[in-house]
C-alpha cells in the first residue's frame, strides 16, 4: 500500500478512530438499533417513529459463526491482484442484540476461529483508489 | 368452500446452462404441461409468469411474454417477481383467480437464463442497497449458506461427512431424472476433493445457477371433474409469508441482523415460520407428509429444511440421514427429484419445479425415483428480501 491518505469505503458507517466503532442508529420511540443506519421509519412492527439518533455500535462482541470466500467475488468487490482468501464473521453484540458481518483482519484464518469467542472491531485497507486507500471494519479475536 | 385447486398438467424443459433465451424454455415447459393436462392453449384464461430480473423487460414482464410467444388469445396476465418465491407466488395469483370464480383454468409458468459463475448485484456506488453492499466488502451468497453451515457444525454436532451424505444421496436419485442437469453418481471422497469456496463448504456443496422453465396447469376442482380428471394432485396450501421481526439469524442479502433490543429476538428462524402457514391451511401436519422437495442452496442447508419443516426435531436431521430416512425408499423422502445439487437453482422456475416433482410423485409416474404410496407431498424454499414459499400438494 502508499503512502495515500485513508478514507471510508463507504460513507458514514464508522468512525476513523484508532478503536473505531461502526456508526448505526437508536430509534427514539423503542430503542432499537439500526445499522445501517436508519433515519427515516422504524422496522419495528409496534412502532411508527421517525425520530433517530447516531449511536456508535459496541466494538467488541461474541462470534456467532464464521467462514471464508475462497474465490473472487464478483464486482462491486476490488480484488487483490493476485486475489488472497480472507476470513469472514458474524459477531453478536450484546447490547444492540444484532450480528454484524464483516471481513476478518489480514492474516487471521479460519483455523484461529471458534463460535463463541470475543471479537473486536478494527480498520483495515479494503481497496485502493487513484486519489486514497478505501477502508473498512473488520472483525479480529479480541486481544488478551 | 374449498381453497383446492387441481394440478391437471406439469412442464418442465431440462436445467442446464444451454445459453438460449429464457422464453424458449418457458414456452418448452408450457407446452409439455398444456399437454399432459389435455387443455388446448386457447381454453387457458390467465397466464401467471414468474418473472427473470436477468434477462430485461421482456423477463420483468414474463407472463405478458410467455402469454405472446404462445400466441396471443386474449387471456388475462400477471407477473410476478419474489425471488426463489416466484413460482409460487406466481401459483398463488392463480388460486386466488380460480376460487374467485374470475376463471376455470390457468397456465403459470417461470424460466430463466443465468450467467456464470456468482450472481451480482446491479453496478454503480449504491451504499442503500444491501445487496451492493455485501458483494463491495466481499460477501456472497456461500458466505450465508457457510455461516449456518458452521452452526449446526457447532450446535448439534454434523460432520463434514454428513454435508457430503446429502450430495452422495442427492446425486444418486438425481441420475434418474431426465430433467436433472447434473447426472453423474458422486461419492463422499469425491466432495471431499472438490474444491474449498466457503469453509467448511466445498464446491460440491454448493448449487449451481441454471438455465431452465417448469410450468403447471391448474384449474377449479369443478372444471378438473368436467374433463375426467377429479382425481388430479391439488394444491392444498400455499404460504408465502414474510419473516417476523426480530430475526436473530442474519439472512441474505443483509450485512447485519435486526436488532432485538426493543422487540425481543424471534426465536424461531424464517424458514421454519413459512411452512407453518402452509401445514394450518391445508389442515395437516409434519406427521402427514409423505416427501419433501426443499432448496438446498447448500448441503447442510438441507438439514436445515428437514427440522425446519419439522420432520424431525431441530437438530436431529442429520440421524435421519444417517439412518437412511431421507432417500427414496426410506421413512422421509428428501429431494426426491435430486434436488438443488442435481438441477442448480433457475431462480423463477425452481419453487414450480418442486410443484412438478411433487405433482409426477403424487401420480405414481416418477418412474426410478418413485416414492411408493406418496400422498401428501409439501415443497420449501427462501430467497432474497424475505421471499420464501412453501406448497402443500395432494391426492
Amino acid at each position: 500500500m502508499s503512502a495515500k491518505p485513508h478514507a471510508p469505503a463507504i460513507d458514514g458507517w464508522h468512525t476513523m478512530a484508532a478503536e473505531p466503532h461502526l456508526i448505526g442508529t437508536r430509534c427514539e420511540g423503542c430503542g432499537t438499533y439500526f445499522f445501517p443506519r436508519q433515519t427515516h421509519y422504524c422496522k419495528n412492527p409496534n412502532c411508527d417513529s421517525t425520530e433517530f439518533e447516531d449511536v456508535e455500535l459496541s466494538r467488541t462482541g461474541t462470534l456467532w459463526s464464521y467462514t471464508n470466500a475462497c474465490y473472487k467475488p464478483p464486482e462491486p468487490f476490488v480484488a487483490s491482484d493476485p486475489f488472497e482468501p480472507y476470513a469472514i464473521a458474524a459477531v453478536e453484540l450484546d447490547k444492540e442484540k444484532m450480528v454484524v458481518l464483516g471481513q476478518v483482519a489480514t492474516g487471521i484464518g479460519v483455523e484461529d476461529l471458534r463460535v463463541g469467542m470475543p471479537m473486536e472491531l478494527v480498520l483495515e485497507p479494503l481497496h485502493e483508489t487513484d486519489e486514497d486507500i478505501k477502508v473498512t471494519w473488520k472483525w479480529q479475536p479480541l486481544a488478551d | 368452500m374449498s381453497n383446492e385447486i387441481a394440478i391437471l398438467g406439469a412442464g418442465m424443459h431440462p436445467w442446464g446452462k444451454w445459453g438460449h433465451n429464457f422464453v424458449e424454455y418457458g414456452v418448452a415447459a408450457a407446452r409439455e404441461a398444456l399437454a399432459d393436462a389435455g387443455v388446448p392453449w386457447r381454453d387457458i384464461r390467465f397466464v401467471s409468469g414468474g418473472a427473470t430480473v436477468r434477462c430485461g423487460y421482456p423477463g420483468y414482464v414474463a407472463g405478458a411474454t410467455f402469454a405472446q410467444a404462445l400466441g396471443w388469445q386474449g387471456a388475462e396476465v400477471n407477473t410476478s417477481y419474489a425471488a426463489c418465491a416466484s413460482g409460487s407466488q406466481a401459483l398463488a395469483a392463480a388460486r386466488n383467480k380460480i376460487i374467485s370464480g374470475e376463471c376455470d383454468v390457468a397456465l403459470v409458468v417461470g424460466a430463466d437464463t443465468t450467467p456464470k459463475g456468482f450472481l451480482a448485484p446491479a453496478k454503480g456506488y449504491r451504499p442503500e442497497d444491501p445487496d451492493w453492499v455485501r458483494f463491495y466488502l466481499g460477501i456472497t451468497n456461500p458466505t450465508y449458506f457457510a455461516l449456518y453451515a458452521r452452526r449446526r457444525m457447532d450446535l448439534y454436532g454434523d460432520t463434514l461427512a454428513d454435508f457430503a451424505a446429502v450430495k452422495v444421496k442427492n446425486s444418486k436419485i438425481g441420475a434418474h431424472n431426465p430433467r436433472a442437469r447434473y447426472k453423474k453418481v458422486f461419492s463422499a471422497e469425491d466432495v471431499a476433493a472438490s474444491a474449498m469456496v466457503a469453509d467448511p463448504l466445498r464446491l460440491m456443496d454448493i448449487c449451481a445457477t441454471s438455465d431452465g422453465g417448469a410450468a403447471l396447469i391448474v384449474s377449479s376442482l369443478d372444471y378438473a371433474r368436467k374433463i375426467g380428471r377429479g382425481d388430479a394432485p391439488r394444491v392444498a396450501a400455499i404460504s408465502t409469508v414474510t419473516p417476523t421481526f426480530a430475526s436473530g439469524v442474519v439472512e441474505m442479502p443483509d450485512i447485519a441482523t435486526d436488532s432485538a433490543a426493543a422487540a425481543g429476538v424471534e426465536a424461531i428462524a424464517y424458514r421454519s415460520q413459512i411452512p407453518v402457514k402452509a401445514y394450518e391451511e391445508a389442515g395437516i401436519g409434519p406427521e402427514d407428509v409423505d416427501l419433501a422437495e426443499v432448496y438446498d442452496l447448500s448441503t447442510a442447508l438441507e438439514l436445515d429444511w428437514i427440522e425446519d419443516l419439522m420432520l424431525a426435531p431441530r437438530g436431529e436431521a442429520a440421524a435421519l440421514l444417517r439412518a437412511g430416512d431421507t432417500a427414496v425408499g426410506g421413512r422421509i423422502p428428501v429431494n426426491a427429484s435430486g434436488g438443488l445439487a442435481c438441477f442448480g437453482e433457475a431462480v423463477p422456475a425452481q419453487a414450480l419445479a418442486q410443484v412438478c416433482e411433487l405433482t409426477w410423485q403424487l401420480r405414481g409416474e416418477a418412474g426410478d425415483r418413485q416414492v411408493e404410496g406418496a400422498k401428501v407431498g409439501i415443497t420449501a424454499n427462501q430467497g432474497l428480501f424475505g421471499h420464501g414459499s412453501s406448497v402443500i400438494i395432494k391426492r
